[in-house]
């Protein structure tokens, strides 16, 4: 630990010694350069932090394989803290300044949406990575999405959690819902999709509120979601908030049948480790685990790669959440650059949406809006956890996934209640 | 119709709330209300107080809050040190005003830089037998991970009351906040009584900081969100008084909760500071101002 400290600060000595943005590889000759912001301080960097890595591993890979028409790769990038209003200042930077050659997003809804008036302004071609249906408004042609939630994004976050209340809504008379948003972005707009599922469900919508993002206490909304005794309990949440909320409803013993929806955070290591048993019950998202039929060409090697890392840099140490896409995503770019010989903009965003691409999270294809053609996300269940070590969480043990069925690898447990906590 | 368990369960939460945000003030008042400095890094000793619980826990098998009672002399001397500082460099020259609130303002961004360079920016938690487990009084639902922290803070906060209307040093620390002048005609050195108190005020973080990473899961931003409360507490409060800081917030708590389960929580820190303009409004020197 003292090591890995001294490592730590050797590191950010180097980087704070260095006067410009930081070059993940030494330039040779004319190198390709790639720029983004990173949540790389402030509420997303767990996550942030993870998908940077990734991308330094895929550009390392790149180049000891030769580089993208035969230059070698450099990664630009700038910590953008979490803060949204500094992202178009960091995009204006990378394309005007620091001449980049592409620009892709940071990590997240929060972080892509800002940079998109830039984008668009220069015209750049631009793929996202973990942005949540942000071109809706924009309906930007050079725009791509690296989130598989298909061409209608927001129902399909909370589709496989509506489609396990919809299979056992007479078993357990499910009638009412009561939901809790997060008042950012992502959180509102998963919401918002989760109404369009929640009228197809038919359910009856007894508490519906959001909450501050600096909500300390949970316990009050718990308890006010306790007294409508609502059969469904939706969450839609940050990591930290998602702390919150599955604490306060484990010390309270929220009594409902069905928990769950779109709750970020038990997807990253540290907040799965710290929680243990308490998450067991809770139906959620995800997006990649290791579940035997999740496990495409190259994505064990990369996160075997990862794996060795992660500890030293001080990220989530298995990287499932968002290693794979950060790295997937260079590969569609990458492939892209390639095979239209160029860094024309045009001729690569016309490339990417008219292929399909072989990634380690399997195949990718675009489609409207620049949303993968079709959804594949994993709906989740936390099952007989006991512990709260990584190793209860390798190879995908204690988080289940339950949906679709072409991914499945066990059954839902309910009610919620029924869930050993 | 408001149900009755919920609104005593409501009032309750907010107790507990407000003792944390109390614990996490106390040292506001000292150093802003007394003391007239506006230490806006205040938050950055609170998580700096997260994390030595953090790692010592991760190394030794202890209770987070022995950690907590175990720091605080570390926390008065580095309190004591800044003040020096901090005298030094601007309140010496009479620059205290403009420049000394960028000087605390960048040790805000200092810490929170240091702390994401040794620690990451992963979420930091503790373990205690506390944390989980509930109280159930007949209809009254008490969460230990809020209980605790509260009953620990108000403890505090009497034994730091007790000082300063008891102690020699206390009744010099209340004297240096209304006449600097006047206990430097009774020989006694207004510099030397500030640095104890900045001190004082800085080894509460330790405690405070304890309690956060109890209650929730800390990364080094997360500070930020409590600034605007803790000095809104101390203003409501009266600027210089224990018993009125810790009043305003348990007010603040108890609105918050109350707002939280009945009307919605996003409406909660609206409500709590709309709270805080009326009492002002009516009473401009805040609930035990003089």
């Amino acid at each position: 630990m003292v090591g890995k400290m001294v490592r730590r600060i050797a590191l950010a000595i180097a980087m704070l010694l260095s006067t410009g943005p930081v070059f993940a590889e030494a330039p040779s000759g004319s190198p390709i350069a790639i720029g983004f912001s990173m949540p790389l301080t402030g509420g997303l960097a767990v996550n942030g932090t993870s998908g940077l890595l990734a991308m330094q591993i895929w550009a390392e890979d790149t180049n000891k394989n030769g580089g993208l028409l035969g230059r070698p790769v450099k990664l630009i990038y700038y910590d953008d803290q979490t803060n949204p209003s500094l992202v178009p200042g960091i995009y204006t930077k990378l394309m005007d300044v620091d001449k980049v050659d592409l620009v892709i997003s940071g990590y997240g809804t929060n972080i892509a949406a800002p940079a998109m008036p830039v984008v668009i302004q220069h015209n750049a071609t631009f793929i996202s990575l973990f942005a949540l249906d942000i071109n809706e408004e924009f309906k930007y042609p050079k725009y791509f999405s690296m989130l598989p939630v298909g061409p209608d994004p927001r129902p399909a976050i909370t589709a496989g959690f509506f489609d396990i209340v919809k299979a056992n809504k007479d078993k357990l008379g499910l009638k009412t819902i009561a939901i809790a948003t997060g008042d950012g972005e992502a959180t509102r707009n998963g919401t918002d999709g989760a109404r369009v599922n929640i009228k197809k469900a038919g359910l009856d919508i007894v508490y519906d509120k959001t909450y501050p993002l600096t909500t300390t206490d949970f316990s009050p909304i718990i308890r006010a979601i306790q007294s409508t005794n609502a059969d469904v309990v939706l969450i839609s949440s940050y990591p930290n908030d998602s702390v919150g909320v599955i604490r306060s409803v484990n010390e309270l013993g929220l009594k409902t049948k069905v928990f769950g929806g779109n709750l970020t955070g038990p997807q990253s290591t540290s907040i799965k480790t710290s929680l243990g048993p308490s998450l067991n019950g809770i139906i959620t998202f995800d997006w990649w685990l290791p579940a035997p039929a999740m496990r495409f060409p190259g994505v064990m090697e990369f996160l075997k790669t990862y794996q060795a890392r992660a500890g030293q840099e001080g990220v989530d140490p298995l990287g499932y959440y968002l290693g794979p896409w950060a790295y997937a995503r260079m590969q569609v770019l990458g492939e892209a650059i390639e095979n239209t010989k160029g860094l024309d903009q045009e001729k690569i965003a016309e490339y990417i949406r008219s292929h399909s691409f072989k990634t380690v999270v399997g195949d990718v294809a675009f489609g409207e809006k620049g949303e993968w053609k079709e959804a594949r996300i994993l709906t989740v269940q936390f099952q007989n956890i006991k512990g709260t070590s990584v190793d209860d969480f390798r190879d995908g043990k204690g988080e289940v996934v339950v949906g679709p069925d072409q991914y499945k690898a066990g059954d839902v447990i309910l009610p919620y209640s029924s869930n050993n906590r | 119709m408001v149900s009755l368990d919920l609104l005593i369960n409501a009032i309750v939460a907010g107790i507990l709330l407000g003792g944390f945000y109390a614990a996490v003030t106390v040292g506001i008042t000292i150093s802003f209300g007394m003391l007239d400095i506006a230490n806006i890094a205040q938050p950055a000793f609170i998580l700096l107080g997260s994390y030595a619980a953090y790692i010592i826990t991760y190394y030794v098998p202890v209770d987070p809050l022995v950690v907590g009672f175990l720091m605080l002399p570390v926390f008065y001397v580095i309190g004591m040190a800044v003040y020096r500082l901090y005298y030094y460099s601007f309140e010496l020259r009479g620059e205290q005003s403009i420049q000394g609130l960028a000087f605390f303002f960048g040790l805000l961004f200092v810490a929170e830089v240091s702390l994401v360079l040794v620690f990451g920016v992963d979420y930091r938690f503790v373990e205690a037998p506390y944390i989980g487990p509930s109280l159930h009084l007949g209809i009254i639902d008490l969460p230990l991970r809020m209980l605790i922290p509260c009953l620990v803070s108000l403890v505090m906060i009497a034994v730091l009351q007790l000082y300063l209307s008891r102690s020699f040093i206390g009744r010099a620390i209340l004297a240096v906040s209304q006449d600097g002048l006047a206990l430097q005609l009774m020989a006694a050195s207004p510099t030397r009584i500030k640095q104890i108190a900045f001190g004082i005020s800085v080894a509460t973080c330790s405690l405070a900081g304890t309690f956060l990473i109890i209650i929730q899961p800390v990364e080094p931003s997360i500070g930020r969100d409590y600034i605007g409360r803790i000095f809104a507490i101390c203003v409501l409060g009266g600027m210089t008084s224990f018993p009125g800081m810790v009043a305003a917030a348990l007010l603040i708590g108890i609105v918050e909760s109350i707002t939280a389960t009945f009307y919605g929580p996003s409406w909660a820190p609206a409500v709590a500071f709309g709270f805080l303009l009326i009492t002002l409004a009516v009473r401009p020197a805040g609930l035990a101002g003089r």
